[in-house]
C-alpha cells in the first residue's frame, strides 16, 4: 500500500515536540500579549520542575487512581463487532472516569501544579461542560476559588453540567459574545487571566493555546494511550491496526495516539466534526474548511474568511464546536501520521443511538462523533482486524439535548 | 530618519507636552461615522491616531472595545475597507496613523503584503498585539522593508530581562499599559509609571507612550509628566457607543470629550 510505504519512512520523535517555545514544526508557538508572556514563561517552568519530581509524580499517580478512577477498561465491544461485521471493536473507557470523561486527567494534573504554584484561585473555559466540571470538582476537592467560562449557547445545551459545576462550588460566567460558544469562552476566561494571573491559574480544557499548554494537556493525557497500549498487547496478544478519536481541540485524541506515534503500522486517526455538512458556517472540521492562521495563542488550522476573521462554526456537540485544531494534531497531520476525517450530525447521532442500543453504552455526542467512524472503519477491515476507538466521555449531560433534537422514540 | 511619528514626537518635546494618542476602532459604528470621528479628533489637535482593526475575536480587549469592533464589522469593515479609511482620513490630514491589530489579520495576507498595502493606504505603525518578539522576526522583517514603524507593549507583568528585546523589536514608539494603579492611589500610580517609563528608556532612545484605562483629565496630566505619550481609548470609543442613534451628538460628545483631555498633556499647562 502507497499509504503504509511511506508510513514506514517517517521519522517521528514524538518526545522532542515540541521545542523550548512550543512550536510542533511551524505550529504552535506562544501567540499571546505581552501581559501573558511572563507568566507563561514562569508556567512552563514550574511544570517542567514538577514533571522531574518525583513527589509530585506520586501525587498525580495516587490521585488519579483514588480520586478520578484509573485506570479504565479497555472493553472489546463484541456485540457492536458483530453488529458491524468487520474489525474488532475495543473501546478505552473514558467514559467511567470521575466527572464522567477523559478531562478529569488534565484537570487533576493542571490543578496539582495550580497547588504547587501557589495560585488561589482556578478559572477555565468549558464548551460541553465535561472540563468545566472536572475543574470545579478538581477546586471543591482542594479548596480553590473556581470560575467557570462558558457560552451561553453551551449553557442552554448542557444546562445539566452547569448544575452540577454549581453543585461543586463554582461560579459559571454566561458568554453572550459571537455565537456564545466555546471560543467566546476561551476569549472570556482569556481577559481574565490577563486581569488577574499574579493569583489566578488558568486550566485550559484542551490541547490549544499557547504554550505550555498543548503540551502541558497532552502529557497528562498521555496516560490514557499509555495504559491502551499495554492492554491491548495483554488482551490481543498484539498491537491494534487502527485507532481513532474525536478532535474538538484535541486531548482526548492525542492523549490516546501519543504512545502509538513511533508505532507506525498503528493508524491514527482524528474525527471532527462535520456538523451539516463542509459548508462554510456549518462546520467544525478544520482540516476540511480551514487553513494555517493564529488564534487563541498558537499557530495552527483554523476555520476563517480571507480577511482572517474567525468563521462561525456549528456542530451538535459542543465539545466539538471550535475554530481551531491542537497544534500537535496540524503537525502530525502535515507529516502523514495522523489521518482525519469527519462524521456529520446526522452520523454522530445515528453512532450514539447505535452504541446506547447495542452495547447499553451512552456516549457524549462529542465521543459519538468518533464512534461513527469508528464503526464505518470497522466495516471496511477485515474480522482479524483489531480497531481501537476512544470513548472519550459519557452521555448523561446530552440525554436532554438528544431528546429534544431526536424527539420521542 | 524622519518620518511623521519621530516627527510628532520631536515637536512635542520642543513645546514642552506630551503627545496625545488617541484610539477609535476602524469603522465603529460604520464607515463614514468613523471618518467624521477621526476628523473630529485630528481637528481637536491629537498627535497621533491609533486605528484599532476589528477582529472577531479580539481577545486582550474589554468589552468596550469589543463592542466597538462588533459593530464595525456588522457593518461591513473589511481588511479593504479598513484601509480605504486610511485613505479617507490621508485625504485630508498629515496626522500619523498607527494599526493596533491582531496577528491572524496580519498572517492572512503574509506580513510582506500587508505591509505593503498599508504603508501604501498611508500607515505609519503596527502594533501587533498578540505577537511578541519571538515570533516576530519574518514580521519585523517584512515591515522593515516596506518602512513600516513597529509599536511593541510593555506590560507591568514584564520584567526588566525581557526589556531590551521588546525594545529591539520596535522601531516607532514603546507603549507600556499599565493597568494597575488606576484604582489606586494618585501618588503611588504615577510613581510606578514614572519608575517603569525610566527602565524602558534605559533599553531605547524612542518615545514611550503611556496607556492604562486613561480617561480623566487628572489622569493625563499625571502621565504627561512621565511619558512621552498619553493613550486615551475607551473613554473616546464610548462616546461613540453611548450615541448610537444619534451622528451629529456622538462626533460632538467626542470633540467634547478630547478637548478636555488634549488640553491636560500640556506639562507645564
Amino acid at each position: 500500500m502507497e499509504t503504509a510505504k511511506k508510513k514506514s519512512e517517517l521519522k517521528i520523535d514524538p518526545e522532542a515536540l515540541p521545542d523550548k517555545r512550543g512550536h510542533f514544526g511551524s505550529y504552535g508557538g506562544m501567540y499571546v500579549p505581552e501581559t501573558l508572556m511572563t507568566p507563561l514563561f514562569e508556567l512552563t517552568e514550574a511544570y517542567h520542575a514538577a514533571r522531574k519530581d518525583p513527589t509530585f509524580q506520586i501525587e498525580l499517580e495516587h490521585q488519579l487512581r483514588e480520586f478520578a478512577g484509573r485506570p479504565t477498561n479497555l472493553y472489546l465491544a463484541e456485540r457492536l463487532t458483530e453488529h458491524c461485521g468487520g474489525a474488532q471493536i475495543y473501546l478505552k473507557r473514558e467514559d467511567l472516569l470521575h466527572t464522567g470523561a477523559h478531562k478529569i486527567n488534565n484537570a487533576l494534573g493542571q490543578a496539582l501544579l495550580a497547588k504547587r504554584m501557589g495560585k488561589t484561585r482556578i478559572i477555565a473555559e468549558t464548551g460541553a461542560g465535561q472540563h468545566g466540571i472536572a475543574t470545579a470538582a478538581m477546586c471543591a476537592k482542594m479548596g480553590f476559588e473556581c470560575v467557570i467560562y462558558m457560552g451561553e449557547e453551551d449553557m442552554r445545551r448542557q444546562a445539566l453540567n452547569v448544575y452540577r459545576m454549581r453543585l461543586c462550588g463554582a461560579e459559571v460566567r454566561g458568554v453572550s459574545a459571537g455565537q456564545k460558544t466555546l471560543k467566546e469562552a476561551v476569549n472570556e476566561a482569556m481577559r481574565d487571566w490577563v486581569t488577574n494571573v499574579r493569583h489566578t491559574h488558568y486550566i485550559i480544557g484542551s490541547a490549544l493555546g499557547s504554550h505550555p499548554f498543548p503540551m502541558m494537556v497532552r502529557d497528562f493525557h498521555r496516560i490514557i494511550g499509555e495504559e491502551t497500549r499495554h492492554q491491548i498487547i495483554e488482551k490481543a496478544g498484539r498491537l491494534p491496526d487502527e485507532v481513532s478519536a474525536c478532535v474538538g481541540g484535541g486531548s482526548n485524541a492525542i492523549g490516546i495516539f501519543f504512545a502509538f506515534l513511533k508505532d507506525l503500522d498503528v493508524q491514527l486517526t482524528g474525527v471532527e466534526a462535520g456538523g451539516r455538512e463542509i459548508e462554510r458556517g456549518h462546520h467544525a472540521a478544520r482540516f476540511a474548511g480551514g487553513r494555517l492562521g493564529v488564534l487563541q495563542g498558537a499557530k495552527t488550522w483554523i476555520l476563517q474568511d480571507d480577511d482572517g476573521q474567525i468563521d462561525l462554526t456549528h456542530s451538535v456537540s459542543a465539545g466539538l464546536d471550535y475554530a481551531a485544531v491542537g497544534p500537535e494534531h496540524a503537525y502530525y497531520k502535515e507529516k502523514g501520521r495522523i489521518d482525519f476525517g469527519y462524521a456529520t450530525d446526522t452520523e454522530a447521532l445515528q453512532a450514539f443511538r447505535d452504541l446506547c442500543s447495542i452495547e447499553g453504552i451512552v456516549p457524549a455526542l462529542e465521543t459519538a462523533h468518533g464512534i461513527a467512524y469508528t464503526m464505518r472503519r470497522a466495516r471496511e477491515l477485515s474480522s482479524n482486524q483489531i480497531i481501537v476507538g476512544n470513548l472519550s466521555g459519557r452521555g448523561d449531560k446530552d440525554v436532554q439535548e438528544a431528546a429534544r433534537v431526536l424527539g420521542d422514540l | 530618519m524622519s518620518n511623521r511619528i519621530s516627527e510628532v514626537f520631536a515637536k512635542a518635546r520642543e513645546e514642552k507636552r506630551a503627545c496625545f494618542v488617541a484610539y477609535l476602532c476602524a469603522g465603529d459604528p460604520d464607515f463614514d461615522t468613523s471618518v467624521a470621528a477621526c476628523k473630529a479628533v485630528i481637528e481637536s489637535g491629537i498627535d497621533i491616531l491609533e486605528l484599532g482593526v476589528p477582529f472577531s475575536d479580539p481577545l486582550a480587549d474589554g468589552l468596550t472595545n469589543q463592542l466597538a469592533a462588533q459593530r464595525a464589522l456588522e457593518s461591513g469593515m473589511t481588511a479593504e475597507r479598513v484601509l480605504d479609511l486610511v485613505r479617507a482620513v490621508r485625504a485630508f490630514s498629515e496626522v500619523p496613523i498607527v494599526f493596533y491589530t491582531y496577528y491572524n489579520l496580519v498572517f492572512a495576507q503574509g506580513s510582506v503584503g500587508y505591509a505593503e498595502s498599508a504603508k501604501a493606504a498611508g500607515v505609519d505603525a503596527l502594533l501587533t498585539l498578540d505577537l511578541p518578539p519571538e515570533e516576530a522576526e519574518a514580521h519585523l522583517a517584512a515591515c522593515a522593508d516596506a518602512d513600516l514603524q513597529t509599536v511593541f507593549i510593555v506590560a507591568p507583568t514584564t520584567p526588566d530581562e525581557r526589556l531590551p528585546l521588546i525594545c529591539k523589536a520596535t522601531t516607532g514608539f514603546v507603549y507600556y499599559v499599565s493597568r494597575e494603579g488606576v484604582t489606586g492611589e494618585q501618588s503611588s500610580m504615577s510613581l510606578g509609571i514614572a519608575s517603569r517609563v525610566s527602565a524602558i528608556k534605559q533599553h531605547t532612545d524612542l518615545p514611550v507612550v503611556v496607556g492604562f484605562g486613561i480617561s480623566t483629565a487628572e489622569h493625563v496630566r499625571t502621565v504627561a509628566q512621565s511619558a512621552d505619550g498619553v493613550v486615551v481609548g475607551s473613554a473616546l470609543v464610548n462616546c461613540l457607543a453611548t450615541n448610537l442613534s444619534d451622528r451629529t451628538a456622538s462626533i460632538a460628545k467626542l470633540k467634547e470629550k478630547i478637548g478636555s483631555l488634549c488640553a491636560e498633556s500640556s506639562l507645564s499647562g
